[in-house]
């Protein structure tokens, strides 16, 4: 055994060891939380149009009326839902004792986010 | 007669795959694959099994990119396309081909105090413990750990920080922390909290998918995260 051999970090796994549904939940949760943190300035910024006057908030209230806007606010709902059911998973396998069932949660969480997405596009006409 | 393409690690890490071709056999497992190729092919191949029955976890190697033990891992369920990519476990040293270097992986089993610290001799009465006890059920949920890294290797987190205890340490804390004969319990939850214990767990569940024997490192993971919360709110560590 070569001295070298023995303090390298190992080989790194590829995306075939990943391709799982856990993992994708994974991926998920984070990609849905990464996108919300990078809205969440943007969100601060529109109420912050409030402190120019009614006029200002007015005028970009009107703005979101657009409907390409609005079907970008589906894809938030969808992102929100995402991370919210992902969320509650995660808590319900760290704080249940286990069972086979918290397996099939994420299917669950899956289902929510889409059904969340879609009562609000439904909603947008 | 048939044959199946056979890609096989040979070197450390800055090694590469050698192709070998190998008869295929009904109900040929990959480590019989490996075993022809080290006896018929080319007999410098390192490689590592026991018992050939998983039961020794001596064999676990990476098949086609996923972390199983090779023992019981049977072609005709891996193979892609007539092929076989064999390499050594992820997250460990490659010392040469397919053998690891498995020592932290173990010297994290005693970082995670995976030891049974008892405070009864041999002259006292056995210990009752009811097989219907929570207690019980927990451990009989993990104590079926044959040691064999797969869970190890196939964890992000290892990659990520090479401190973490990593799965099977965990698991094996965790199936003591549930024996109610244990006395070093508050010691025990103290080395598994922390950045390198089991609140670095992100939860990918790669360890549950992909253990051999069907257990759930990370049931007991998130047991051990609730069990220290609770020995801290108590002030027990």
């Amino acid at each position: 055994m070569s001295a070298a051999g023995i303090h390298t970090p190992g080989m790194k796994n590829d995306y075939r060891a990943r391709n799982h549904p856990a993992y994708w939940a994974f991926i998920v949760h984070r990609l849905s939380g990464l996108l919300l943190t990078l809205f969440l300035p943007l969100h601060f910024w529109a109420l912050g149009q409030a402190f120019h006057g009614a006029a200002g908030l007015d005028g970009f209230l009107a703005w979101t009326q657009n409907p390409l806007v609005k079907f970008a606010e589906t894809g938030l709902v969808l992102l929100l839902a995402a991370h919210m059911a992902g969320g509650a998973r995660l808590l319900l396998i760290e704080f249940l004792d286990w069972r086979e069932w918290q397996k099939s949660l994420l299917a669950v969480a899956a289902g929510l986010s889409l059904a969340f997405g879609l009562a609000f596009a439904l909603n947008l006409g | 007669m048939q044959t199946l393409k056979v890609k096989v690690w040979r070197g450390a890490e800055n090694g590469a795959f050698q192709e070998f071709e190998v008869p295929r056999q009904e109900s040929q497992t990959v480590l019989d694959v490996v075993t022809y190729v080290q006896r018929k092919c080319d007999p410098t191949l390192a490689y590592r099994f026991a018992c050939r029955v998983g039961v020794c976890g001596s064999c676990a190697m990476t098949v086609n990119g996923r972390s199983r033990w090779t023992c019981r891992t049977h072609v005709d369920k891996v193979a892609e396309d007539g092929s076989v990519e064999i390499a050594p476990l992820r997250n460990l040293p490659v010392i040469k081909d397919l053998v690891t270097d498995m020592r932290e992986f173990f010297d994290k089993w005693a970082k995670a105090r995976g030891r049974f610290s008892g405070s009864k001799t041999r002259k006292d009465e056995f210990e009752r413990v009811s097989p219907e006890s929570k207690e019980r059920k927990r451990v009989d949920a993990g104590i079926e750990c044959i040691g064999c890294g797969v869970c190890y290797s196939a964890c992000d987190v290892v990659s990520w920080n090479k401190d973490y205890l990593g799965p099977a340490a965990l698991n094996r804390a965790w199936t003591l922390v549930n024996d109610v004969r244990d006395t070093a319990q508050s010691e025990r939850l103290a080395a598994v909290a922390g950045d390198a214990g089991c609140h670095a767990c992100h939860t990918h569940l790669n360890c549950t998918e992909r253990c051999p024997k069907g257990l759930s490192p990370t049931a007991g993971i998130a047991g051990l995260k609730r069990a220290v919360l609770s020995a801290t709110l108590s002030g027990k560590i």
